[in-house]
């Protein structure tokens, strides 16, 4: 195709989709509709993860020390364990905070505080609270503790015991990880069946478009014209659709996050979806107007191959 | 120039639309297909354009079997012979002068070729006041002289008009025969079907006449006799 002939395809389709009116703004309507539900699909995407990823966040893993185990090996375990690549945080608890911990959480029980100050002492050890990266990863550094305690050989064992291996706390963490894993699952099928039915129902929008314009396409035949030269009109005409309805998109997207974004920042906690559309606008651009065009174009390549037959 | 040689049309229902037609086309003739509807008058245009084809037999344009030629060279045939329907077939969003000039573009014409030309094929079916108008703002006979516009204007050897009067009164018929002859005076070669007995009768020119698929008569200076 020489360059008169692409000019002349261009004209040809930013004719063809004023005056088809009507129908083209019909066809970019159903365009928004199928671009609103995939901007949709990524919010609830983000929103789903962030919350699940709270959930998980809230899994977490004690490590008792025994009373008399000396601050500087507690310290040498802690530093082994931000070491390790499965660990995010550790956080250090000492004796005397476990202590203020505890008559804090039993301010109201004037029986049990009483039997703390009977002893005299404080019968507490320190604790280290680790958290994973992985809701999978507890296992590994459950069990690198209770080697790396037995290995100190000489001394005597210092870690009292580690909560990961009371069966309550074992199988919370592993139904919370089952729970949040198939909730992933579940919403990526929903969100995926929705885009791949509003993607069909686009399809279709743009074929009754060109249905409308078969007898022309056979007479375009009739007087000589390539295939090719047919055709590119209707695809720059799906390109346009797209390209429309990806800026009606985004253009609705922005008021309907601004008004929802407290909303959910209070509700799911951690993710305000109008300051991440902001922050990732040029993604929002790109996918949006990136399907539009893909979908306007192939929709109207595939449609009008079904005319060219003669 | 064109040569129908034993060309034979049987549809998937076992009905007969042709059956061993034989003829051949002068250059610069001005040859008239008559008969009855269903005859096979617009199955043989069709074969022409390569619309159909044959179940047996060969139809040939300039030497080349047309059923032969790949279709991605079909394109530069159909702008050899231009096309003239009953329903005029013209591009509903197109004003007459982008339909005429949609024809030249396909044919990848430079702009200013256009530019120049299709003014004066307006001029000569005499729509030059009526460029910018929509089809559905012209009269039936307006819209057919569109059409013998947008079929001249490649100056195609050979012009194939397949019942262009059918939809048309008897003032607007004369007038588009008339224009069909004053082509043909030019030196290009028409083809014309009709079932219209008024046309053929004064045209003067030579008759194929179908019946049930079957030629049955070919006059020289014909009338409509069936």
């Amino acid at each position: 195709m020489n360059w008169l002939s692409i000019k002349r395809v261009f004209r040809a389709g930013f004719l063809n989709f004023w005056r088809n009116g009507f129908l083209s703004f019909a066809s970019v309507l159903m365009m928004v509709f199928t671009l609103f539900v995939i901007g949709l699909a990524m919010f609830t995407g983000v929103i789903l993860n962030t919350t699940l990823q709270q959930f998980r966040d809230k899994a977490d893993m004690n490590v008792y020390f025994t009373t008399d185990a000396p601050e500087s090996r507690i310290m040498d375990i802690e530093t082994s364990l931000k070491a390790l690549p499965q660990v995010a945080t550790v956080d250090y608890i000492s004796r005397d905070d476990a202590l203020a911990q505890f008559r804090e959480r039993h301010q109201n029980d004037q029986l049990t505080l009483q039997a703390l100050d009977e002893l005299g002492s404080n019968p507490l050890g320190a604790v280290l609270n680790v958290k994973a990266n992985d809701i999978t990863q507890y296992d590994v550094i459950a069990n690198y503790l209770q080697s790396q305690d037995a290995l100190a050989s000489g001394s005597p064992q210092i870690i009292d015991k580690i909560n990961y291996f009371d069966q309550a706390h074992r199988d919370a963490i592993d139904r919370l990880a089952q729970i949040t894993d198939s909730a992933t699952w579940i919403g990526l099928v929903l969100i995926g069946m929705f885009v791949l039915i509003t993607i069909a129902i686009s399809f279709n929008t743009l074929r009754l478009t060109i249905y409308s314009s078969r007898d022309e396409i056979q007479v375009m035949r009739l007087v000589g014209a390539g295939k090719t030269y047919i055709r590119a009109p209707f695809m720059v005409e799906g390109v346009l659709y797209g390209l429309i309805a990806a800026v009606i998109t985004l253009l609705l997207l922005y008021p309907l996050t601004w008004w929802m974004g407290n909303a959910t920042e209070a509700f799911f906690g951690g993710i305000n979806v109008f300051a991440y559309f902001l922050s990732h606008f040029l993604i929002f651009f790109g996918v949006i107007a990136g399907s539009g065009v893909v979908l306007g174009a192939t929709a109207s390549f595939l449609a009008v191959r079904r005319y060219l037959t003669i | 120039m064109i040569y129908y040689d034993r060309v034979s049309k049987i549809y998937a229902d076992s009905s007969v639309a042709l059956d061993d037609v034989s003829f051949s086309v002068e250059p610069g003739e001005f040859i008239s297909i008559v008969g009855h509807s269903g005859a096979g008058k617009t199955t043989l245009v069709k074969m022409l354009l390569a619309e159909e084809k044959p179940s047996s037999g060969s139809v040939f344009f300039e030497s080349v079997n047309i059923h032969e030629v790949p279709s991605r060279r079909i394109n530069d045939l159909r702008r050899k012979i231009g096309t003239v329907f009953q329903d005029f077939r013209l591009l509903p969003q197109k004003t007459a002068y982008e339909n005429i000039a949609f024809a030249m573009e396909a044919a990848g014409r430079s702009e200013d070729e256009i530019a120049s030309d299709v003014p004066h094929v307006l001029d000569l079916v005499d729509l030059g006041e009526k460029a910018n108008n929509f089809p559905n703002e012209l009269s039936g006979g307006e819209q057919q002289r569109v059409a013998i516009a947008r079929a001249i204007v490649n100056q195609p050897d050979v012009i194939v008009a397949d019942e262009p009067t059918g939809n048309l009164d008897p003032v607007n018929t004369f007038e588009v025969v008339q224009i069909l002859k004053k082509i043909n005076d030019l030196g290009t070669t028409i083809i014309l079907t009709t079932h219209n007995k008024g046309v053929i009768d004064s045209l003067k020119k030579r008759v194929v006449t179908l019946d049930r698929g079957k030629v049955i008569r070919d006059d020289r200076e014909g009338k409509y006799i069936l």
